[in-house]
């Protein structure tokens, strides 16, 4: 069986990250596999700006990010398999794969770095009644037409859901020279960034409904038309407020989610909130060697954090690889190694990103990202070391489509006696 | 005077501005929370500027389209007449990142250059 140090599954802006990382910090025997026919995921769809102000601190367009790191990819000569399809890992961390040129073959490896990204909630997971015509799309699915294949999916159209993904679509498709009816979004807030509001609703006269939702699509073959209507607060359709939009297609950008069916097919367990795998500071899930990063371990808005996230990773993989011959000490053994605090997501925060944290093991400087359930002004972000609040942070606004973060330093850590657990929570002023 | 009602994008508080122009000078804004904000609705009320981003067709590559991007951001009322003219565009492989696909767009003096390689 071939053997390496690191696979890495995807090749997406989380897989090259980590790759880079990991050979950075000294693994020479390193491989990602990739399902699609090039490098870079799902950056390569995404045509339009604003990619990478955190990482190179200029403007970059999705393909020109993920160029950047593919030069980096093949400057380090990581090696990688394009076409090719990883059908299981097992708990030992023998990966099987398959592709046209090698057929179905096995790779044992020492560490696995799990970066498969995510996938669109689709029409199925709505319950909208109506038939099945053509016309329905993920956003997703449509820009990949429009970018990638060169085809405009429709004329005119409806948006379901204000993910940044319909948002975009909707400048996209207009500017193609389709006709963008509505945005209806069910949350009487948007889930998109407010710029992208900005620029690709308000630019172009797109009226976006807050607090609505499509009730029935109409036509057999093709979209007709599809109901919109108001919701009250506890999402059910208040009588009267139906609105027929005539329209040939509807795209629904309503929400991601972790691709983890390998992760769980081995055993690793995976958080009901975030539906990515429970990971540690090291970014370890529940699986010693397996590590977890980018939207395969929670969806984010921003690929620039993606790229950080995904460099720990692969950091913490290669010191794995290292320390793999030593003997290690096991977790949660109270040794002189130490033991994992949970840290507990509360009032307002719902979840956390490393979800447990052992002092000892963590960096310098360890960041926790989190996102918060609603829409906060003038609060608190604070952390607790058990009872003991360490942070109290003043935020003027908290919304649930930006991830947000704390800094925890490991001294301060290491020196609180008997550490239990560690809260951040949200504070009203 | 004219009242122009924005949101800012500085940051996510989103603040809702009022700008009042005076024969074509701004003259208040208001609902700020940050300088930031003011300096946002001036340029924004004054000369709006976006990036424009889209897709040129490809003969002779592996794939029928190639990504493009204007270099610097144009005026945002050019933004359909550069759509315009890059709607009959077609390129023929290899397309490199950075390659000047249509020079001196719309007349906007900026370049439509490729974002993604086609080879």
């Amino acid at each position: 069986m071939i053997s390496y140090d690191i696979v890495i599954i995807g090749g997406g802006p989380a897989g090259l990250a980590a790759a880079v990382s990991a050979r950075q910090n000294g693994v020479r025997s390193i491989l990602i596999l990739e399902r699609d026919k090039e490098l870079g995921g799902i950056l390569n769809q995404c045509i339009h700006n604003g990619f990478g102000l955190h990482t190179f601190h200029e403007e970059l367009t999705g393909p020109e990010y993920a160029a950047r790191f593919i030069d980096q990819t093949e400057k380090l000569k990581i090696e990688y398999k394009l076409n090719t399809m990883v059908l299981d890992i097992s708990p030992e961390k023998t990966v099987t794969a398959m592709n046209r040129a090698d057929g179905l073959f096995e790779i044992q490896a020492k560490a696995v770095i799990l970066a498969m990204g995510c996938r669109e909630r689709s029409r199925g997971a709505l319950n909208i009644p109506g038939y099945r015509p053509a016309g329905i799309f993920s956003a997703g699915t449509a820009q990949r037409l429009v970018n990638m294949e060169g085809y405009l999916p429709g004329r005119t159209v409806v948006i379901l859901g204000s993910g940044d993904i319909g948002l975009i679509m909707a400048r996209r498709m207009t500017l193609e020279g389709a006709e963008v009816k509505v945005v209806a979004e069910l949350m009487p807030y948007s889930g998109g960034l407010n710029r992208n509001i900005v620029q690709c609703l308000d630019d172009y006269d797109i009226p976006l409904k807050l607090s609505h939702t499509v009730i029935d699509i109409k036509g057999r073959e093709r979209v007709e038309g599809v109901t919109i209507a108001e919701v009250d607060k506890n999402g059910k359709t208040i009588p009267g407020t139906e609105e027929d939009y005539p329209c040939d297609t509807l795209l629904l950008s309503v929400g991601l989610i972790p691709e983890n069916e390998l992760s769980r097919q081995m055993g690793i367990k995976i958080s009901p909130i975030t539906s990515g795998p429970e990971v540690n500071e090291s970014l370890e899930t529940s699986v010693e060697g397996v590590f977890a990063c980018g939207n395969v371990l929670h969806v984010h808005d921003l690929v620039d954090f993606v790229s950080q996230e995904a460099a720990t990773a692969g950091k913490r993989a290669a010191e794995y690889v290292r320390s793999s011959s030593e003997k290690r000490n096991t977790r949660g053994s109270g040794a002189s190694d130490g033991y994992p605090v949970p840290v507990k997501a509360k009032g307002g925060v719902r979840y956390t990103v490393p979800m447990s944290i052992t002092p000892s093991r963590m960096e310098e400087k360890q960041t926790v990202r989190f996102r918060v359930g609603n829409i906060y002004k003038n609060c608190y972000v604070s952390v607790y070391l058990n009872e003991y609040r360490i942070q109290h942070r003043k935020r003027q606004i908290l919304a649930p489509g930006e991830m947000e973060e704390v800094s925890l330093n490991r001294e301060q850590l290491l020196q609180y006696p008997d550490l239990k657990e560690i809260t951040v929570k949200i504070e009203e002023a | 005077m004219n009242k122009i009602n924005l949101i800012c994008i500085q940051c996510p508080m989103g603040c809702p501005l009022t700008v009042t122009i005076d024969e074509g000078i701004v003259t208040n804004v208001c609902g700020n929370t940050c300088k930031r904000g003011e300096i946002y609705a001036r340029k924004e009320v004054t000369d709006p500027t976006r990036i424009v981003t889209s897709t040129v067709r490809v003969t002779g590559g592996d794939t029928p389209v190639v990504s493009v991007k204007t270099r610097t951001d144009i005026p945002k009322g050019k933004i359909f007449d550069c759509m315009r003219a890059l709607k009959d565009v077609s390129v023929s492989a290899p397309v490199h990142i950075g390659d000047v696909v249509v020079s001196d767009i719309a007349e906007t003096g900026v370049d439509m250059i490729a974002t993604k390689n086609a080879l």
